[in-house]
């Protein structure tokens, strides 16, 4: 069976229950999921999201298709947001459905990992003061991508 | 020939002061790294967005690749900072 794969790049948020449950009305039994939210680290009002339109979709398709190829997936959801986003809101879903839990497990958190560092997302933190800065990639989360490369 | 389209994003397009800028091909063996040292003159900007070259990632034709590389025949180059998304 050809694995339902859906990208969205999108200013409009979404549910993550609907994305849910059209994932377990595949035939699988397993669905694993990640939600990522703006952190309230003190004083940040929202962060920016800027992206390179038509890049974006396209690595995150990439990435998409290689968990398809590395795991037996049933479907896989990924939705990543841009635009001013509050604290609280949703930023990204990474959802997957698969007959085995470790497959639905590992393909999702391989997912939220390597969008992380191949998709042209930005950030910028917006301070209630007015201030703000963007915000520095981290070498850790290419270590944790990397470490997905097989041996 | 077409031209060149370069785009800027994040702090090195507010550094910049543009979202793009076309320029006439450069020569296919000049790297994204000298057409930077080329680009570096045009203004106080673009030196102050290409001074610590560590921090500055390319696409070429919307694909990753090393500051190293040649243009060849790329239509659109991206400079930006490592991604921050998820």
């Amino acid at each position: 069976m050809t694995p339902r794969l859906q990208v969205r790049v999108t200013t409009e948020d979404f549910e993550p229950a609907v994305e849910l449950s059209q994932l377990e009305a595949l035939p699988g039994g397993a669905v694993a999921s990640f939600t990522g939210l703006v952190r309230d680290d003190g004083g940040l009002e929202a962060l920016h999201l800027e992206q390179y339109p038509g890049m974006t979709q396209r690595q995150l398709e990439a990435v998409v298709a290689q968990a398809a190829d590395r795991w037996p997936l049933l479907g896989i959801t990924v939705i990543h947001r841009h635009g001013t986003l509050p604290v609280g809101a949703r930023i990204v879903f990474v959802g997957t459905s698969s007959s085995h839990r470790v497959a639905a497990l590992e393909s999702c958190a391989f997912l939220i990992d390597w969008l992380k560092v191949s998709a042209p997302f930005w950030k910028r933190a917006i301070r209630a003061d007015g201030t703000g800065e963007w915000v520095e990639a981290h070498h850790a989360d290419d270590a944790r991508a990397a470490a997905w490369r097989p041996d | 020939m077409a031209a060149l389209r370069i785009l800027y994003f994040a702090w090195v397009r507010e550094r910049i002061g543009l979202d793009e800028q076309e320029i006439a091909p450069p020569a296919p063996d000049v790297t994204v790294a000298a057409l930077l040292d080329r680009l570096a003159a045009e203004s106080a900007g673009h030196a102050a967005a290409f001074a610590e070259r560590g921090r500055l990632r390319a696409a070429l034709d919307q694909r990753f690749v090393p500051l190293d590389t040649p243009i060849g025949e790329a239509q659109e180059l991206a400079i930006f900072p490592p991604v921050t998304g998820g």
